[in-house]
């Protein structure tokens, strides 16, 4: 009995230390970023043109790169991946097709980042003649949410009592009503998380605008969409491999901001979800 | 005049066969209660005649069921349901304010005038004896009411469509006696305007409010008749045999 | 009228269900429409059992059997590093840690799935790769070890919360049982729920390792980039992902090198799909 507790008490030891590798080097990284990059940060770092070859100046061009491929993204995915959710809840039957429905999600999760860029280079730019432009970048980082968009969003409608349709149902309402004034709004929190954290992955994938939209160095901001653009990610990935002799600072500032615009969004993402499983009246 | 009346049905949920042979006639402005054990398929039938079956996957019907001399699957499903209303086994109140709870049904078949809304909420609230209690908050959510309150609500809300048929599943199964009784004395001042039809597990309720009372046992219909019948001189064993053990 | 309008609306949403499986077969359409093309050049075999990537030199040589090593070595490492700490984190979530500890470890797991690849990967090649370098007295530290460390910790989030899940849907009436017949806590999770949730664990594995795989940013900053078959896990080396990434950029459309790249995309499209469809297959086992 002594020897089982004793085996007992090493295991979880282990286990422990497991967790540990994981989760202290996470905080590292953060803290790490933190520190070292705040210095960096000030408003001339955030308002400004990149100058001197990346070397000085801002970084402002590619946050509002940034911003414009994930609006893009987000305008493409959300509705379609909305309606396809609201199909795989409240209409599809469980048979074949909808079998083959949600292997092609499966499949859509886990196709490369890289390979999404290939896709986008292939159909966007030179097949429709987008060229490597903010819209072309858009519209693949969008296929690519596409699969979290529809799996969050349609496990919010799933988890709308059944209840509330058969009531809505039973007075007469049509289904679509149903859905539209029921179904809907009680899933609006799920569906905004589902959002929210396909934003900020769109914000922070590289390889899918690598050959879509992505300028290696343009010191203005896009007039239009069939305008390239700079983007975050992208930013880092350049001058912390392409340029040499750029001040640690301004590499280490620029993945702050990076970590941080993400990190906000998946926050934001966690506190509606809090909020709205405390509130919940069902 | 018979509003319902099914011959033969039989339905299917997957392989499972819920109801068999069963055929009945519901005559209008009755209240026709309907007892059993669980599983015995009473709620199954309920569901039919508004077609809430139709949401289960794998159902399937046989035989005939039509609703005011018209085949039930051929009737436009929505007009049905405003036509034939449901009171379900739980308060069931929709996520939503006491007013809108009670004008959702309305507004879903159309109507826009706002007061002409708000008089049938206030004429459908009345009908169920609730609005004294909530004339003064009809803007809060209809979770903040009570139990027994929340029951009312949900037959204010299936009156407000103005249906022909009331179908009542098990409606006061989670309810104080105080609440039941409330429940009760609606369903029976709402007899002279309204056909209905209560699915009850408590045997006391089927003699105190049912005109006529049906005995369902493993998805057949075993016996049918006048409830004092029923209740004294069953014609069956099965039927007096569930009485009394309830009883005793 | 408004019976057409449901009609209609009830019709996009069909046609949007259907979306999925559009794009799956455009995007494999398009990556084939541009990739077998490279086969008029070079026979499938010598693709893809080619020892020499040198696809700008006169004639080109387009063998990614370098590329192919590059992507298993790295893998390899990252799976050997990840799926035991994986699965001990996940067993100490779901089963040893208390419950406010757990919501905390949680979102840290969280945290870490959330970091773009391109931030991990810049974190090591300033922190990792000079350490690489130092410790193993290398002349670089841009090396296999280094990225199979850096894609460990992007394939953990993936094994922790998928394996987590797997040991959270165990019947918790197994548990009991194995404790009415006087096992320890230990004893019930080695013997009986590991076992029990073995085919969602192996899910997770191969969901996580399908994520390594397609990883790339992380992978073509810290690995090195070089196209030769790594005789050891201490040289640089390339992966299929990373070489579709760093040439893409200089390949002319329509030559014989843009071709190829896409050849690379079909084959990590088909790895991704494979592994996929199993992972499901073992997810699903379980229901």
């Amino acid at each position: 009995m002594r020897n089982t507790q004793r085996s007992q008490k090493i295991a979880f030891f282990f286990l422990f230390l497991a967790t540990l590798l994981i989760v202290v080097p996470v905080g590292l990284i953060v803290v790490i970023i933190i520190q070292k990059g705040l210095p960096a940060i000030n408003w001339q770092f955030l308002s400004d043109i990149p100058r001197q070859g990346m070397r000085s100046g801002g970084i402002f061009p590619a946050i509002i790169g940034t911003f414009y491929l994930v609006f893009g993204a987000i305008v493409f995915a959300l509705p379609i991946g909305l309606l396809a959710a609201i199909y795989l809840s409240e209409y599809a039957k469980d048979n074949m097709l909808n079998r083959i429905i949600k292997l092609a999600i499966v499949n859509l999760s886990g196709v490369p980042s890289v390979v999404y860029g290939l896709f986008g280079l292939a159909l966007f730019v030179v097949f429709f003649k987008f060229g490597a432009s903010i819209l072309s970048g858009s519209l693949t980082l969008g296929i690519m949410i596409l699969p979290i968009i529809i799996t969050t969003s349609r496990e919010a409608l799933e988890s709308v009592p059944q209840s509330f349709r058969e009531v809505s149902l039973s007075l007469g309402a049509s289904k679509w009503q149903t859905i539209r004034q029921i179904v809907l709004p009680n899933a609006i929190p799920g569906i905004l998380t589902g959002t929210i954290l396909g934003l900020g992955r769109a914000a922070g994938e590289t390889a899918p605008i690598l050959f879509t939209v992505a300028a290696f160095y343009l010191p203005r901001l896009p007039k239009s969409i069939f305008d390239q653009a700079m983007a975050l990610p992208y930013h880092l990935y350049v001058i912390s491999t392409q340029v040499p002799n750029v001040d640690e600072k301004v590499r280490y500032g620029t993945a702050l901001v990076l970590l941080v615009l993400v990190l906000f969004m998946n926050l934001v993402a966690i506190i509606i979800r809090y909020n709205f499983r405390k509130k919940k009246k069902w | 005049m018979v509003i319902f009346n099914a011959k033969n049905l039989n339905i299917w949920f997957g392989q499972i066969q819920a109801l068999r042979n069963v055929s009945i006639e519901i005559e209008s402005n009755e209240i026709l209660s309907i007892i059993g054990p669980s599983n015995s398929g009473k709620t199954s039938f309920l569901r039919m005649l508004n077609r809430l079956n139709d949401l289960n996957p794998g159902f399937k019907m046989s035989g005939w069921l039509e609703f005011a001399k018209e085949d039930i699957r051929k009737i436009d499903i929505e007009s049905l349901r405003k036509r034939v209303g449901m009171v379900f086994a739980l308060p069931l109140p929709l996520p939503l304010s006491i007013f809108d709870n009670i004008a959702y049904g309305v507004k879903m078949h159309g109507e826009r005038n706002r007061r002409k809304i708000s008089s049938i909420v206030e004429h459908s609230l009345k009908q169920a004896y609730l609005w004294d209690e909530v004339k003064d908050r009809l803007g809060v959510s209809a979770f903040k009411l009570s139990g027994g309150q929340q029951q009312r609500l949900c037959i204010a809300r299936t009156l407000a469509v103005n249906p022909e048929v009331i179908l009542f599943d098990e409606p006061c199964s989670g309810l104080d006696p105080i609440s039941t009784a409330k429940v009760e004395e609606a369903m029976l001042k709402l007899k002279k305007d309204y056909t209905i039809v209560l699915v009850t597990n408590n045997v006391k309720q089927a003699a105190r409010v049912g005109d006529r009372t049906a005995f369902f046992l493993s998805g057949e219909l075993v016996e049918l008749d006048r409830t004092e019948k029923i209740f004294t001189a069953p014609r069956d064993q099965r039927t007096d045999g569930y009485i009394r053990g309830k009883f005793g | 009228m408004r019976k057409f309008k449901e009609f209609l609306i009830e019709k996009l949403i069909f046609i949007c269900g259907l979306a999925s499986i559009f794009f799956v077969i455009l995007i494999f359409l398009f990556l084939t429409k541009e990739g077998l093309a490279v086969f008029k050049y070079v026979n499938p075999v010598d693709f893809l059992m080619g020892k020499s990537w040198y696809p700008i030199s006169e004639p080109a040589q387009l063998g990614i059997l370098p590329l192919i090593f590059g992507s298993l070595i790295v893998t390899l490492g990252a799976a050997i590093i990840s799926i035991p700490i994986g699965i001990a984190c996940a067993v100490y979530i779901a089963e040893v840690a208390p419950s406010k500890i757990k919501e905390v470890l949680k979102s840290g797991i969280e945290l870490l799935a959330a970091i773009p690849s391109v931030v991990l990967g810049f974190i090591g090649m300033v922190t990792l790769v000079p350490w690489v370098k130092t410790v193993f007295h290398l002349p670089t530290g841009l090396t296999a070890l280094s990225g199979s460390i850096i894609l460990a910790f992007m394939a953990m989030p993936t094994i922790v919360s998928i394996a987590e899940d797997a040991l959270y849907s165990v019947p918790k009436s197994y548990k009991e049982g194995a404790f009415a017949l006087g096992a320890t806590h230990w004893q019930t999770i080695y013997r009986v729920l590991l076992p029990a949730a073995s085919s969602g664990i192996v899910a997770a594995v191969m969901l996580g390792i399908g994520r390594v795989i397609g990883e790339t940013m992380a992978v073509m900053m810290i690995t090195g980039n070089a196209a030769v078959i790594p005789q050891s896990i201490l040289v640089p080396v390339r992966t299929l992902t990373a070489t579709i990434a760093a040439e893409m950029g200089e390949a002319v459309v329509g030559s014989e090198h843009y071709f190829a790249l896409f050849a690379i995309g079909i084959v990590l499209f088909i790895m991704s799909f494979i592994i996929n469809v199993t992972a499901d297959l073992f997810l699903h086992k379980r229901h």
